[in-house]
């Protein structure tokens, strides 16, 4: 993974100053509330309903065991023992104290982390596939492009008051998992006809209270330009996005009123200026050099992968984590193993200290020191010796990480809510528990295959409501907390936004709601589709009918 | 007392006004920033400063005033109405980078000194800083990074760093 140079380091030490002296004016009444506001936020600091969360960035989702040990240990030291894997590669930490932060900050910085960008109407953390350089499907690494973005968006100078929010996503291989299309920017990595590297550029999707689908601006940007164009996009919405009305202030809304046409026409103006290429080959190929791979026994084969026959009909625990929790890896006679973070009783994507301290060990003995999160708020050891899986899968079932159900219906993605966050109109954990309970039994919940219930609970869609084949969104009827289920959302290729079902629901129905949403579609489906195939070709009258009969 | 304001990251006297963005008069005496559309219809612009509010763009400026003609105005400001309005970084680097003005770039309006150093990054040279604290303490937050990444007038840092 990316290893800091002297500049890289002396630049994450002095916003760790630049922090404690901006908290220190704010605690001594110098900076007043609202001036030191976005001064938090472009560190992570929310304030919640019962303290401040702060979200620690993790680039590209990779953390290496140091990383791991040092989060443990904030975690055990500053907060509760516990913390929130987010799904754009972020862990966020729910009891810190604004005194505490700056201390928090140093620590992580010795280990080469921050939480830079991670909040606030400023470039957010680059996201990019969860298994990038071990994906069977990857056409290119994109490690290297989000180094240079990362580079290109921190501390920029001219994009730093935005008027809102701004993600970017890069996705580098034939299936998406980083939600590409759902971002202000998506860039696609992709070779043109000549065999060279390029992006599709992507502007103006988004979640949140107005979904939307990108728009393509660019069907192939030569690579060396793009910064520049970054620049001319960033350049465009600055000057033109909204500033009036925080919900018309997203670069889609932008888009929006100007037409992707116009917009597009606007982008490329601005980029003619700007254009000469700031990046080459050379350039390219040293960023390469930080994302070498491990070094892999090259002479394996994929000896137990292969028996994916014997493993299917045999119904251990060990074979069921096989077939869901084990990935085929790129480099024969490895596997990439997901670490579900979902087992019933524990909030979607929470995580305690010493588990982490515990996959430390684990990735050092077993995946080259490095460890993932996911987009699904799990985590990841991406290099693992196929031979080792028997030996590795005693040890995380020891660490109850061993739960078989990555991609089932109870690997629900799934916000902090109304325990935490103070934005909520609803609980978002509470619901996604009563579900995982109402389809206990494993073999039913194997049977329905895989299926994305994602969790929001409010408008804000941090839990990506609208793109889970099943959504579900936490809403205020008078004071009551009620939920609003739509189906027909899909994060990946092709992307969708889901439709509201009907009437939302009390608390106590939702989870006897999904399991006859699931049950129709069990009736419904053809062989071998899966629950987003199935609703692609019935829609959702069916469903309608079904739920609410007349 | 003289107001001071920040340039060139010194302290120095200042006795420039700035009028209302609505005012329709041009009041007597010197060292006068107008509005743009009310400094649009002076004759003799070079002797006053212009100020434009974060809503207009450097573009603006110069469908009024030839870019050519730039660096014969006095001096150029951009207001900050909030602190979080950031419109007024590009209008900098555009003035510079784009259009070649050289002359004194004022900040003013609400910004903060935790801002000081992005807006020199983008081009402003002078800074009419109201938020709480001194001025002279004011000063050491132009140096709060010890390098960049980006480049705006300069090269990007891998290139510095020779990738
Ligand atoms: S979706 Fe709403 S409730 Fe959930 S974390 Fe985001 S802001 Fe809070």
């Amino acid at each position: 993974m990316y290893q800091y140079n002297r500049d890289d380091q002396s630049l994450i030490d002095a916003r760790v100053e630049q922090f404690r002296d901006q908290t220190q004016r704010y605690l001594a009444g110098q900076l007043s509330e609202s001036e030191f506001l976005p001064l938090r936020l472009q560190n992570g600091l929310y304030i919640q309903r019962l303290a401040p969360m702060l979200r620690i960035a993790i680039p590209y989702g990779m953390l290496s065991s140091r990383q791991l040990r040092k989060l443990a240990h904030i975690m055990r030291y500053y907060d509760k023992g516990y913390g929130h894997i987010s799904t754009r590669q972020n862990i966020q930490l729910n009891w810190s104290h604004l005194e505490e932060v700056p201390d928090i900050l140093a620590e992580l910085a010795e280990v080469q982390m921050h939480a830079i960008q991670t909040s606030g109407n400023c470039v957010r953390n680059i996201t990019t596939d969860q298994f990038a350089g071990v994906a069977r499907d990857e056409i290119v690494d994109p490690r290297p492009w989000c180094e240079l973005v990362r580079q290109w968006s921190t501390f920029h100078p001219e994009f730093a008051f935005l008027p809102r929010k701004f993600k970017i996503a890069v996705s580098a291989s034939k299936e998406d998992r980083t939600a590409v299309y759902l971002h202000d920017i998506g860039l696609l990595l992709r070779h043109n006809a000549a065999g060279e590297i390029g992006f599709k550029v992507l502007v103006g999707g988004g979640l949140g209270r107005t979904p939307v689908i990108g728009s393509v601006v660019r069907e192939f940007l030569p690579y060396p330009h793009l910064l520049n164009y970054l620049d001319a996009i960033l350049r465009v919405y600055n000057q033109f996005g909204r500033r009036d009305n925080r919900y018309k202030a997203r670069i889609k809304i932008l888009v929006r009123s100007m037409g992707t046409e116009k917009f597009t026409a606007a982008v490329e103006k601005e980029w003619q200026h700007i254009n000469a290429p700031l990046v080459d080959e050379a350039t390219v190929a040293k960023l390469q050099k930080h994302f070498p791979l491990p070094a892999y026994d090259r002479s394996l084969s994929d000896d137990l992968l292969n028996n994916d026959n014997t493993i299917a009909q045999d119904n251990s625990a060990f074979a069921q984590w096989m077939t869901h929790n084990v990935m085929p890896h790129r480099q024969a006679g490895y596997a990439i193993v997901n670490l579900s973070l979902k087992r019933t009783g524990m909030a979607p994507g929470d995580i305690t200290d010493d588990q982490m301290d515990a996959i430390a060990d684990l990735a050092d003995e077993y995946s080259y020191g490095e460890a993932r999160t996911t987009h699904e708020q799990n985590l990841v050891l991406a290099d693992i010796r196929q031979s080792d899986l028997p030996a590795l899968w005693k040890r995380l079932t020891q660490l109850h990480l061993a739960t078989a159900n990555i991609g089932t219906l109870h690997d629900i993605i799934c916000c902090p809510g109304g325990d935490f966050c103070s934005l909520a109109n609803a609980k978002s954990i509470p619901i996604a528990e009563s579900i995982q309970r109402q389809i206990a039994d494993m073999q039913k919940l194997y049977d329905l295959g895989d299926i994305d219930l994602n969790i929001s609970g409010c408008m804000n869609a941090c839990g990506h409501h609208h793109i889970g084949h099943i959504g579900i969104l936490g809403v205020d009827k008078k004071g009551a907390e009620f939920y609003q289920v739509s189906l027909g959302g899909n994060a990946g290729f092709p992307p969708s936004v889901g439709t509201i079902l009907g009437p939302s629901f009390a608390q106590e129905r939702v989870p006897q709601v999904i399991e006859s949403i699931v049950r129709l579609y069990v009736d419904q489906r053809q062989a071998g589709e899966r629950f987003i195939e199935t609703y692609r070709r019935i829609g959702i009258e069916p469903f309608r009918t079904h739920i609410y009969p007349q | 007392m003289t107001q001071r304001i920040i340039k060139g990251r010194t302290l120095i006297p200042d006795e420039w006004r700035v009028v209302e963005k609505d005012s329709a008069l041009i009041p007597a005496g010197e060292r006068i920033i107008l509005p743009l559309a009310l400094w649009s219809t002076t004759k003799s612009r070079e002797q006053y400063g212009v100020w434009l509010d974060s809503e207009q763009t450097a573009d603006d400026l110069t469908a009024t005033h030839s870019a050519d003609l730039l660096n014969d105005i006095a001096l150029i400001a951009i207001n900050f109405p909030t602190h979080t309005d950031g419109r007024g970084f590009s209008t900098a680097r555009l003035l510079r980078e784009r259009h070649g003005y050289k002359g004194e770039l004022r900040a003013i309006g609400a910004f903060l000194r935790d801002q000081l150093y992005y807006l020199e990054r983008c081009g402003f040279d002078a800074f009419a800083l109201t938020d709480k604290g001194t001025l002279e303490d004011a000063l050491r937050y132009f140096s709060i990074f010890p390098t960049h990444y980006q480049n705006t007038a300069d090269q990007p840092l891998f290139k510095r760093q020779g990738y």
